[in-house]
């Protein structure tokens, strides 16, 4: 079967027609266009994925489509504004936070929703934070520095 | 794009609604965070025609703790339950057994009734349809025999993993379940049956990693409730080959009481080792003492008769009894000592 998905995507209203069985990473990519959420593990363990719906960090790839009907969500896409980078994306762009850059997309987004409940939060609340991401390249010590830039940027009024 | 099969997806508003599209749809699915049944799917392991959303029903997102008593509905997400005040206060353990599921980004999306009704788990099942085929399949899906336990005849012996069920069986916990004829109240003990006993028919009080619930056809678990006990003292703890996103080497649920210098009451669960999670039969005999050596040894023999891990993971089985051994040992030393009883998770 198929429905109507009418959602906040990255700040705009929009309605789709998509079908029961399409993820929500699949309509992000294919349907919308925004490929800046990238396909990893396609199993919930990677991370790649992640967007925030209402704030909060899922995992798009787990996510049916039809599941986010009315609610908010946003994806790498909407970060920067004005062709002006946000405080987690010039952290991660500063602080070198990146190296092939696959699974930064999913780590930008869970450390935005983190910065979003907790602005100023501790390494340990960090690493907690990022649990659910991969990286490969970085050994994970760049990423924190990264995310403790992003929140000094924050406090000096950059949106994460 | 790698569309998943086809199947339906309700959304019901309310517990009625739920009813009804449940007793309609004899082969769907309820939809909580989708962090197992999704991937399952993906995987060809299920394939439920129709999917029913439970995330929207007001009745199953709340929950009721204070001092006295604890109500959590099957749609909670499992951030929520970690970060209740009262719960963390009152029911330390439930609190801190879902803090250890998974990581933080499956935990916004997991659900309590999820985590109960969790799939059991092997090497040889939670794999994909071309590895499960050139495997020649296995008992839990449409193979024929158990690769865990070749001579098992019929016997399937897929782990139960879920956390929160060692936590609130230390509590003991009820259920209510509700279904086409109604709501009924059990014991959350009850809903385990995966016993694996072998050359004994499957039946409602005794399945195994393939039939590990209880559940009649169209039923399902609404809300898990446990009352307080003045004294009781809880926690939990599980060590994982990585500190997120693994399946357990073992969970373990421990609340005592303890008046004076004596072991007054003791309760241990485990997760994570047999096709069922297992409240440890026989610790009343342990208690009425001090916590010495006699205690912990009669606690050693009671993981070694009844804890029954199998190679259902990367971890021995052998490995994995003896770790729940030393967890639980520790948990008991730590809580009679009046400890925090925080989580010592190894890194």
């Amino acid at each position: 079967m198929a429905r109507l998905l009418s959602l906040t995507l990255n700040g705009r209203a929009r309605t789709d027609a998509v079908s029961d069985n399409l993820l929500l990473l699949d309509y992000l990519r294919e349907v919308v266009g925004l490929t800046g959420t990238k396909t990893g593990c396609d199993g919930g363990e990677c991370g790649a994925c992640t967007v925030l719906i209402d704030d909060r960090p899922r995992l798009s790839c787990l996510t049916l489509a039809g599941t986010v009907a009315d609610r908010r969500v946003d994806t790498i896409e909407s970060l920067a504004t004005d062709g002006r980078l946000s405080a987690v994306q010039l952290g991660f762009h500063e602080k070198l936070g990146s190296q092939c850059g696959y699974c930064t997309p999913g780590f930008i987004m869970a450390s935005a929703g983190l910065l979003r409940r907790n602005p100023r939060p501790s390494e340990d609340e960090i690493r907690e934070a990022l649990g659910s991401n991969i990286c490969r390249c970085t050994g994970y010590v760049k990423i924190i520095e990264a995310v403790q830039h992003a929140a000094k940027l924050c406090a000096q009024g950059l949106a994460p | 794009m790698d569309a998943l099969p086809e199947f339906d997806l309700m959304r019901p508003r309310t517990l009625d609604e739920l009813i009804a599209a449940r007793t309609a749809h004899a082969g769907s699915q309820l939809l909580g965070g989708g962090t197992d049944l999704v991937v399952n799917i993906r995987r060809g392991i299920v394939a439920p025609p129709v999917l029913i959303d439970v995330n929207n029903i007001a009745e199953l997102r709340t929950i009721k703790a204070d001092a006295l008593s604890l109500e959590i509905g099957a749609a909670v997400t499992l951030t929520e339950l970690a970060a209740h005040p009262n719960v963390a206060r009152h029911y330390p353990v439930v609190a801190q057994a879902a803090d250890h599921i998974a990581g933080p980004t499956q935990r916004n999306m997991g659900t309590v009734g999820g985590n109960l009704c969790l799939d059991t788990r092997c090497i040889y099942y939670n794999q994909s349809e071309w590895w499960r085929t050139a495997n020649q399949h296995c008992l839990k899906t449409t193979g024929d025999i158990c690769h865990v336990a070749p001579k098992s005849r019929g016997v399937c012996f897929a782990t139960f993993s879920g956390d929160l069920a060692p936590a609130l069986l230390v509590l003991d916990a009820e259920i209510d379940i509700v279904g086409p004829a109604g709501r009924r109240v059990m014991p959350l003990a009850d809903l385990y049956i995966g016993h694996a006993r072998q050359d004994e028919p499957v039946t409602e009080a005794n399945g195994d990693g393939k039939y590990f619930l209880s559940l009649r056809p169209g039923e399902f678990v609404a809300a898990v409730r446990a009352k307080n006990t003045p004294g009781l003292h809880s926690a939990y703890d599980k060590i994982r080959i990585r500190r997120s996103i693994e399946y357990p080497v073992t969970g373990v649920a421990v609340a005592l009481r303890r008046e004076a210098d004596t072991l007054a009451d003791l309760r241990v669960a485990f997760t994570g080792t047999n096709p069922r999670p297992v409240r440890l039969a026989g610790t009343a005999e342990l208690c009425g003492g001090p916590l010495d050596a006699r205690v912990f040894a009669g606690l050693d023999a009671l993981v070694r008769d009844q804890i029954m891990a199998m190679k259902t993971t990367f971890t021995p089985g052998h490995y994995r009894r003896r770790v729940a051994g030393v967890l639980a040992r520790r948990l008991v030393q730590r809580l009679f000592d009046g400890g925090d009883a925080h989580s010592g998770m190894l890194t």
